[in-house]
Parts: structure tokens; C-alpha cells; sequence
């Protein structure tokens, strides 16, 4: 059981009133004396410790804060008691401990300021940060040997190789609920076979490159800025730079060349593992022989349709690239920045992406690729 | 006024926990027995042990890389050893299952190298930290003072409570990291290389404080460094670490007479003597000025 601290308020022999704390005076023993002294709105004109077992900085500061509040005076306090006292006594204690704060109007109008400065700075962040990329890459074309070739395969591995499972696997399985669900309106019209083609051209020109980049953005994208955020607050980035080793060309456009020619790679990876879904379930629902589908997909899928995916598969790298070492660079201060930057790349990612999608399948309509 | 209490504490008590350890009355708060620790082939202890006295400042030196400060994480049981017992405060750490099962944790205070302040709170809300955690039947009002008074403890500007610690130089983050460790006005209190890092001045004074904490409060300081100038300041006695176990725990004087190579490298080294020199011409001045006070007299 704890043993707690204890009062007594009473007036002695001078009609003074003292108050005599008794018992342990320490941070475990305190809280519930504290409080009913704080409410007690009485005057103490002495404050008695001669009954105290044991005392910590915790018990000196409420005699101390009560000394201070009333201007009372102190007896029978041990040694120990009145050097804890005194070394307590040089804080105030008073004020806050959180962060200033403005009142919620000031904050509402910091807040936007905040905002629309963030925004203008944010671009001038971006621009500098493209054009550094454009410069190191740049002076990699003028001196090769200063290309990385070790990093730009290891994180073609960590981009690309080590995807290969789960994109694999979400691709054969976003496959065969196209094939399936096709088949099902298409069966209507009596027209399932068209499941083939619905399978192959889709998955070819929209969703393998799509779900690959999302994919990628979310596992490479993350990684690239939590990566990158926690050499920053670690001084890592500083480092490099003192030593003379270009953050960018180190970091930077190794990730991105990773991401920019792995993109495609997977894209079609995963356009093939969904037309494999596609086959997959066709052979049991629609009676479709497994081999015949991918025979047909041949015959059904113009050309354009593989061209139109692979070409926009660079660029969605290069944005999950970018955006990632991008925000990893912002960070500053402390490990709450770097969750909230990678949250901010892989949005911003998958958002740029499904945007250039959009721009991108306009076009190549336009273009006689529809 | 008893009803009142009364009332308060029915109020509070569901809140606060039941246990209430008392001061550790025995001779040696930390016991370590036969530790050994390995990381896959490396050895780093074998057969380790070490009794801390109750009330001293203890000092663990050691080569880079013999374990100092995964000696320190074995006995706050961050590190659990493959063979041996380590007991603190009467409990044995080794044999505890899982963090939550270390029941002493409140009357520990832990100095980490670098700080490790919680990045996303004001120093003074790391300090209400582990007051929250353990006596939440506190006020906010008297956790908000203890927090503030606690930053001015540790050698830090009032003003200071409500910064962040991205904001805080190196020197302050130590010391920020003391209020933190300081909160619960533990019996023992662990400092990782406090004053590594530090100019000579920050250096000098983070010893004073070490002592002057030691002093009032009482404490039992278990303090790593490489800092001679610490070890021959306010350390009452000195462990040396050296090939996987504590050879020697003694004062500086007597571990000078010992003829252990790596004993006579360090405190002999230039370095060493320096420290020494310096630490004896204290003393000298000391006497001097009390044999002239005398002669005032």
C-alpha cells in the first residue's frame, strides 16, 4: 500500500495558523496533499516540516511554492530539507511548458499565411531542386566516370528486382477480376469473347503501368524520402556535402535512373502477369481454353496499345523518383518531418501520376494510338 | 481537513498505481554477476561483474569498443545477457520478462549519449513525460512546475522549458536530457559520456552539477566517460573494462599502482598525467589557501 503525505492546518499558541506536513514529502507520495492544499484557499503564516520522514526536490518545491505564495515561514526543517529548498528555489516555475501558442484567431490567419508563403516557397524549392538534378546530371554527362553505377543497380534491385513478387501477384489478381467482371457484363450482350480483348488492351495501355506505379510509389516513393529525410536530420547529407560528395549525384539521380528504367520494365511485367489472370480465369468460367486466350490477345491488341504503356512508364518513374528525394531533402528538425514528408511523396506521387495519366490517354487518343 | 484528503485521494487513487517502493537500503544498489554479452562471434563480456556502493559516483572507463555502454544497457535491461545476473535496487533485471516487468523503472534515471529527447515535445513536456507515465494523480499544475524547476536543476535558462530540442545546442540537449532523467528524483541515475562533446568550461560545470545532484540528492551515479578530467573530479571510484570484464574498481590512486598496461597507458598517457598534474595542484592550491586562512587567523 502507498503511503501517502498528510497535513494539519491549526492555529498555535500565537493565533498564527501553521500548517504541519507530516509523513513522506516526495514525488510518489505527493500528488493528493498538492492538490487539496491548492484548493484550500486558507493562510498560512508557518509551515511546520519537523514531522516530515523524507523529503525530494518534489516535496521542496510545494514547501517552497507555499512559502513563496503565503510569505510564510519555515521551522523544523531538516538539513537536507533546507538545501533542497534552496536549490529548488531558483526557478520561478512559473509559465508553461508547451511551445508558445497565439490565441486561435492570430493562429487561424498564421496558419494561412503559413500556407500561402509554404506554397511559394514550395515552388522555388522545387524548381532549385529540379535544376540541381539538371546540373549533376549534366556534369554526368560531361564526366561519366562520375556516374554511380554501383548505386543506380542496387536501387534498380531494391526498385525493381525485389518488387517483382507482389507486383506479380496484385497483377495477376487485378487480371482476373477484369476478366471475370468483364465477362460477366459483356455475357449479356453474348459477346464474351470480347473478355480477351477487354483483358489484354486494358491491361497493357492503362492498368499494369497504373498499378505498377502506384505500387512502386508507395513501397520506392516512401523509402526514397524516409531514406533520404533521416540522412538529413543525422547530419549525413552535411556530411557528404563537406566532403565534397554531390548529394544529388550520390543520392538523387541514381534513385531516379533506378526508378525511370525499372518503371517500364514492371509496367510490362505486370501487363503480362494481368493478362496471365485474365487467361487464368477465363479457362474456368468462360470455357476459354488457357492457351487460346493469350493466342488471342495477339490477334485483338493492336501494337500501340503495348507502345502507349511503356511510354509513359519512365515518366511516372521519374515523378515517384523526384517527389520522393524531393521531400526527403525538405526535411528538417525533427523524426515527426520525415512520416509526414514520406506521406506527402507517396501522395504527391501517386496524384502527379494518375494526373499525367489523364494528359497522357487524351493524347494518344489524339495522336491515332485510340 | 482529512475529509477532504479523503475525498481527493478516493479521487486520485484509481489513477495511481498501488505500489510504492521504498528507498533501497542495502549496500549495493547494483549487483552484476557473471554477465557475458555477445553479438553473433563478437564477445564483448565474459564473466563481467561489478558492485556499485550505494551513494557513490562511480566512474566506467574502457577502450573504444569494449562495452561500456552495452554494460549500461545490460543493467537498465535494454540488453538482456546470455549468461549472468545483474540486480539492481534489489530486483533482478535479468530474470524480468518484457520491459513492463522491470518494476523499479521509476526510480532509474538514464542519460543517453546524444540526449534522445523526444523531438516532437518541449524539453519541459520530455520532463513531464515519465511524470505522467508514473504518477498521474500529480496536478497539471504542480507536473508543469516540477518540469520548470527541474530545467533550471539541470543548469539550463528558464526559457529554455518551452524550446524544442532541434532548437537546443549540443551542450543543452544534455542537459535537457538530465531534467529528464532527474524527474522522478531517482536513486540511481545513469550518465552515458555526459560531458563528451562539451567545451571545458560546459565540461567543468556539468561535473559540478553531477556533484552537487549527487550531493543533495543523494544519488547513486553511474557515469561513463572518457573525460579524465570528470574521472578525477567527482568520480569516487573507477571501474576499468578491459578484456571482456571489469579488471580493477578502485580509486585513481590506488589504480595507478597497478601494473595493468592499458591502467598505465591511460591514466599515464600525456593526457592522463595532465589531469592528474592538474587534479594535484587543486588539492595544493586547496591547502595552501587553507593553511593561509589559518594564518589570517
Amino acid at each position: 500500500m502507498r503511503v501517502w503525505a498528510d497535513f494539519t492546518l491549526e492555529q498555535d499558541d500565537a493565533g498564527q495558523s501553521v500548517l504541519a506536513l507530516s509523513g513522506p514529502l516526495t514525488v510518489s507520495s505527493i500528488g493528493v496533499v498538492d492538490r487539496a492544499l491548492r484548493e484550500s484557499d486558507a493562510a498560512i503564516a508557518r509551515i511546520d516540516l519537523s514531522q516530515v520522514a523524507e523529503i525530494d526536490t518534489v516535496g521542496a518545491w510545494t514547501v517552497w511554492r507555499l512559502l513563496r505564495d503565503h510569505d510564510a515561514q519555515l521551522t523544523g526543517a531538516s538539513d537536507q530539507a533546507e538545501r533542497l529548498i534552496a536549490a529548488v528555489s531558483k526557478s520561478s516555475g512559473d509559465g508553461h511548458t508547451a511551445a508558445p501558442r497565439l490565441p486561435l484567431v492570430a493562429r487561424t490567419f498564421q496558419g494561412v499565411g503559413h500556407l500561402v508563403s509554404g506554397w511559394g516557397q514550395g515552388s522555388i524549392h522545387i524548381t532549385s531542386f529540379l535544376g540541381a538534378v539538371l546540373v549533376g546530371l549534366w556534369g554526368i554527362i560531361r564526366t561519366p566516370a562520375r556516374m554511380r553505377w554501383l548505386a543506380v543497380v542496387r536501387q534498380a534491385e531494391l526498385v525493381g528486382i525485389s518488387a517483382l513478387g507482389i507486383i506479380g501477384l496484385m497483377s495477376f489478381l487485378v487480371g482476373i477480376v477484369i476478366a471475370q467482371q468483364g465477362a460477366v457484363q459483356l455475357e449479356q450482350f453474348g459477346a464474351e469473347m470480347l473478355t480477351v480483348n477487354l483483358t489484354g488492351r486494358i491491361a497493357l495501355r492503362e492498368l499494369g503501368v497504373l498499378m505498377t506505379a502506384i505500387m512502386v510509389a508507395g513501397r520506392s516513393g516512401s523509402s526514397f524520402a524516409a531514406q533520404i529525410g533521416t540522412m538529413k536530420l543525422t547530419e549525413e547529407i552535411d556530411a557528404m556535402r563537406t566532403i565534397g560528395v554531390s548529394p544529388v549525384e550520390a543520392l538523387v539521380i541514381p534513385r531516379i535512373l533506378a526508378a525511370v528504367v525499372m518503371m517500364p520494365l514492371l509496367g510490362f511485367y505486370a501487363a503480362l502477369a494481368a493478362i496471365v489472370g485474365g487467361a487464368f480465369i477465363s479457362s474456368f468460367t468462360l470455357g476459354i481454353p488457357f492457351m487460346t486466350f493469350l493466342l488471342r490477345v495477339q490477334e485483338v491488341v493492336p501494337i500501340h496499345d503495348v507502345w502507349v504503356g511503356l511510354v509513359k512508364a519512365p515518366f511516372f518513374g521519374l515523378i515517384i523518383a523526384m517527389a520522393g528525394c524531393y521531400q526527403g531533402m525538405q526535411v528538417k528538425a525533427n523524426a515527426e518531418e520525415v512520416g509526414l514528408r514520406t506521406t506527402m511523396a507517396v501522395v504527391q506521387a501517386i496524384f502527379m501520376v494518375i494526373v499525367l495519366d489523364a494528359f497522357f490517354a487524351v493524347f494518344f487518343t489524339e495522336v491515332g494510338w485510340g | 481537513m482529512s475529509e477532504e484528503l479523503e475525498e481527493i485521494r478516493e479521487d486520485v487513487a484509481d489513477a495511481a498505481h498501488n505500489r510504492m517502493p521504498g528507498p533501497f537500503r542495502g549496500e549495493f544498489p547494483i549487483v552484476v554477476e557473471g554477465v557475458r554479452n555477445a553479438f553473433g562471434e563478437s564477445v564483448i563480456h565474459e564473466g563481467l561483474s561489478l558492485k556499485v556502493r550505494r551513494g557513490e559516483i562511480i566512474g566506467v572507463v574502457g577502450g573504444s569498443g569494449t562495452g561500456k555502454s552495452v554494460l549500461m544497457r545490460s543493467i537498465i535491461g535494454l540488453q538482456v545477457p546470455t549468461e549472468g545476473r545483474v540486480e539492481v535496487l534489489g530486483e533482478d533485471i535479468t530474470a524480468a520478462r518484457g520491459d513492463e516487468d522491470i518494476d523499479i523503472r521509476s526510480r532509474w534515471g538514464v542519460l543517453f549519449q546524444g540526449g534522445a529527447l523526444f523531438s516532437t515535445l518541449t524539453v519541459a513536456e520530455n520532463v513531464e513525460v515519465p511524470l505522467r507515465e508514473f504518477y498521474p494523480e500529480i496536478s497539471d499544475e504542480l507536473r508543469r512546475e516540477i518540469a520548470r524547476f527541474k530545467v533550471v536543476l539541470s543548469g539550463l535558462p528558464e526559457d529554455a522549458a518551452n524550446k524544442y530540442p532541434a532548437e537546443l545546442s549540443g551542450g543543452m540537449k544534455k542537459r535537457a536530457g538530465l531534467a529528464r532523467a532527474l524527474a522522478l528524483d531517482p536513486e540511481l541515475l545513469f550518465l552515458d559520456e555526459p560531458t563528451a562533446g562539451l567545451d571545458p568550461i560546459g565540461a567543468a560545470a556539468f561535473d559540478a552539477l553531477t556533484r552537487e545532484l549527487q550531493d543533495t540528492l543523494g544519488l547513486t551515479v553511474f557515469l561513463i566517460t572518457h573525460d579524465l578530467d570528470t574521472l578525477h573530479e567527482i568520480c569516487d571510484r573507477v571501474a576499468v573494462i578491459a578484456d571482456k570484464r571489469v579488471i580493477a574498481v578502485d580509486t585513481i590512486d590506488n589504480l595507478l599502482k597497478l601494473d595493468h598496461p592499458w591502467i598505465q597507458e591511460y591514466f599515464n598517457g600525456p593526457r592522463g598525467r595532465a589531469a592528474h598534474v592538474a587534479q594535484q595542484r587543486i588539492v595544493r592550491t586547496d591547502k595552501t589557501m587553507d593553511k593561509s586562512a589559518k594564518a589570517g587567523d
